[in-house]
């Protein structure tokens, strides 16, 4: 049976009693235990928990937000899915699919650490770059602005 | 320009926006005007991975009226414009961004 990391996050109404939050995470742990998987993490502090909405979903404007991590099979997400649709109480939910992106990611990674690894032994530098070498300050904070003005500056 | 896109003018932007590595600042002579080169952040930041759960991120990329901002305007490279949207799609359904404001 395959194995499969995935993210689910749930949003209950905001004024979701702290036991109808504990009742729905034991919900979803009897069905990941039912079904042979296991349940990573589980997060409902900061930044999720109360949070503001970015839209108004049936007259509220926060809801209660949180993040498992599951590990299991795709079945086991669907009778989860199907289980969490017809749930009551509940705002939004959805199911991600990581362990793909993940490797994904960290395939993308090592292979610009080894490329430019490679080019610095080939400039007849150390692999690694040493403290206080290179340009400085290069991640100042432009992350906003920048792609608004940058773009269209002629001057 | 069709469709009255912002002041950038030229057919320059889209494919600089394409290119892959940034090679120095667009500095033409003559005239003298100096025009900041436009890098995907993603490329350039080393981000590998586009969480939709980041919503600091993304929001960046979701100008006020909530759409998503073209990469004619923000130089992101069409790999990561791809992923971009899907996580940006993903954070909407979860109501962490907006569909529309106002």
């Amino acid at each position: 049976m395959s194995k499969r990391t995935y993210e689910l996050i749930y949003v209950l109404k905001p004024d979701a009693p702290e036991s109808e939050v504990a009742d729905l995470h034991k919900q979803v742990a009897e069905i990941v235990e039912r079904m042979g998987g296991t349940i990573e993490k589980t997060e409902n502090g900061m930044p999720w928990g109360r949070r503001k909405l970015a839209y108004e979903i049936g007259h509220h404007k926060e809801g209660f937000y949180v993040l498992e991590v599951i590990t299991g099979s795709g079945e086991l997400m669907k009778e989860i899915d199907r289980r969490l649709k017809v749930t009551e109480g509940l705002l939004r939910h959805l199911i991600v699919r990581v362990d793909e992106s993940t490797i994904k990611a960290d395939r993308a990674r090592t292979k610009r650490t080894e490329e430019s690894r490679r080019r610095r032994v080939a400039r007849g530098l150390p692999p690694d770059r040493q403290p206080g070498e290179g340009p400085q300050g290069e991640n100042e904070d432009d992350s906003g602005d920048m792609m608004f003005d940058g773009a269209d500056m002629e001057a | 320009m069709p469709f009255g896109g912002p002041r950038k003018s030229g057919p320059g932007g889209r494919g600089k926006a394409g290119d892959k590595d940034a090679k120095g600042g667009d500095k033409r002579r003559g005239g003298g005007f100096f025009r900041r080169r436009k890098v995907c952040k993603f490329c350039a930041d080393k981000i590998d991975d586009i969480n939709y759960k980041d919503v600091k991120l993304l929001s960046g990329f979701v100008p006020e009226r909530g759409k998503v901002l073209p990469r004619r305007i923000s130089g992101t490279c069409a790999k990561h414009q791809r992923v971009l949207r899907v996580a940006i799609v993903r954070a909407r359904q979860l109501a962490l961004l907006p569909y529309a404001a106002d």
